[in-house]
């Protein structure tokens, strides 16, 4: 169980999370869905130690990340996986030593087990030999699955996905939904992904949460999303032009 | 007026305050993982390679080009007085004490010290450097430290070949065009030398690599905004170093009149 309580968060002077509350229940898919910029990642950063709150506590399994010093922080991160919205793949490894990042930083393993265990994650994302290419030589798509690859090699009991098919196209993104879908349910992990593609966010939640001006604003079972009657919501996801979202917002000078 | 002055020195001196803190706090951190396992050092001789043996050209040309200079500028007042064989005390005292560690750290600050800078700045901005951390790697044992050690260990190697190269540019122009006698020239060069003018140059030059990798490394580990911010911060590393290497040779070489 992962409880965020009361995270407040300000970048200059600008408000981006503002006294949220959520839980993360263990083993479910929870998606946080929210405009650009909303504040979405950030809470991700929040959730795996990267950012640490104004005011208020993230609990990891009853234990407070936001009080923890690297060393227990360490200890924690083994646990969690995370896909960066661009990959965030190392330019100067391989993939062998992208993907196999952690094992040689952490473990004591053998180059051998090291490659086989490497081996195993890129055909759970549906690659093979592409073991000794570098970053640049694989498509978007391609960089994405790695990136995933790279997330579940410590046998992660949470994965992170920030933005999972922003910048892929839609038949690849919807390749790496059903990758979602399938990581889930084959290793049994809790998953929270953060997106504004609502098509993804149907097919890989068990829960939806919005983020709209620093504060969760619905939270529920993918149908009740759908059949919501928050106006807010309501405009979020179908995407309408106008709408409370949009109240007072000009958009005749961008024609 | 008076109050735009005013806040305007204001937001500068608070400016000044945050990265003298943020340059100190990461040079602590620095000190503190070297001596943490693991020692990298296959990444440690990568930047070895990178900073010292790739800057070998750069280095030979400037400081060559320098000792000749210096040896043809002094000249012009020393054959007035019929003393050209002093020209060998000047080239080598002036190597030794300044221009070598000055010049090379100006070089490595201009060639690595960018480098380094948009390297970690474009890992920052792609979000390499959060990933490193998700994976439970401090960034700066993997990323500063192999700098650090690289830098601190290559520029003071680096100034040595510079005073060796220098000297060998002065005695070009010594020898073959002033008409020294080879003898005279090595004679007047090791005589002039003492082993202190070496070692303060030396340990000019250890300060000048710890302000290249810690400024390069701030700058690049703060940059953000895509391209636009990597570009700034490797323009703002660059001068920031020059500026302190100036600053601090300046301090270093009145400590040392002082001291010795």
């Amino acid at each position: 169980m992962i409880e965020i309580i009361n995270v407040c968060k300000t970048f200059d002077g600008h408000r981006v999370l503002e006294n949220l509350n959520l839980n993360i229940r263990t083993g479910e898919t929870t998606v946080i869905i929210g405009r650009s910029g909303c504040g979405k990642s950030v809470l991700l950063k929040h959730i795996i130690g990267l950012l640490r709150p104004d005011t208020g506590h993230v609990l990891i399994e009853g234990r407070d990340i936001t009080r923890m010093d690297e060393k227990e922080l360490k200890g924690v991160r083994m646990k969690f996986g995370m896909l960066f919205q661009g990959a965030a793949l190392f330019d100067s490894l391989t993939i062998m030593e992208n993907v196999g990042f952690a094992m040689l930083e952490h473990t004591n393993a053998t180059k051998d087990e090291v490659a086989k265990r490497v081996k195993e994650c890129l055909a759970l994302v549906g690659l093979k030999d592409i073991e000794y290419k570098k970053p640049a030589e694989l498509s978007g798509g391609m960089r994405k699955r790695v990136g995933l690859a790279r997330a579940i090699l410590l046998r992660p009991q949470v994965i992170l996905y920030d933005e999972p098919t922003t910048g892929v196209d839609p038949i690849m993104g919807d390749s790496i939904n059903d990758l979602i879908v399938k990581l889930h349910t084959k290793l049994n992990v809790t998953s929270i992904a953060v997106t504004h593609d609502m098509s993804s966010a149907y097919k890989i939640a068990n829960r939806i949460t919005m983020l709209y001006n620093g504060k969760i604003v619905a939270d529920g079972k993918p149908e009740e999303i759908k059949d919501t009657a928050d106006p807010i919501v309501k405009q979020f996801i179908t995407g309408a032009g106008t709408g409370p979202i949009t109240e007072g917002i000009d958009f005749e000078h961008l024609i | 007026m008076f109050k735009n002055i005013a806040r305007l020195l204001g937001t500068r001196f608070i400016e000044f305050v945050k990265y003298a803190g943020g340059t100190s706090i990461l040079l602590g951190e620095t000190l503190f993982w070297i001596p943490m396992p693991p020692m990298r050092r296959r990444q440690i001789v990568e930047q070895m390679s990178k900073i010292g043996v790739d800057s070998l050209p750069i280095v030979s040309l400037i400081s060559l080009f320098t000792g000749m200079v210096l040896a043809l500028q002094s000249a012009y007042q020393m054959q007035k007085l019929g003393a050209e064989m002093y020209i060998a005390s000047l080239v080598a005292l002036s190597m030794t004490r300044e221009l070598g560690p000055v010049l090379t750290a100006l070089i490595v600050a201009g060639r690595t010290g960018a480098s380094i800078t948009a390297e970690l700045g474009t890992m920052k901005v792609t979000e390499q450097i959060d990933a490193l951390e998700t994976l439970a790697t401090n960034p700066v044992k993997y990323l500063v430290v192999p700098r650090f050690l690289a830098l601190v260990i290559m520029i003071p190697l680096l100034t040595l070949y510079a005073d060796v190269i220098g000297g060998l540019g002065g005695y070009l122009i010594g020898v073959h065009k002033l008409n020294v006698s080879h003898s005279m020239y090595m004679k007047m060069t090791w005589k002039a030398l003492r082993y202190k003018d070496i070692y303060t140059g030396l340990i000019k030059s250890t300060f000048f690599a710890i302000i290249i990798c810690i400024v390069a490394c701030f700058e690049g580990m703060k940059a953000e905004g895509g391209a636009e911010g990597v570009g700034k911060a490797t323009t703002s590393s660059v001068v920031m170093s020059f500026i302190l290497i100036i600053a601090s040779d300046c301090f270093f070489t009145a400590l040392f009149y002082f001291l010795t």
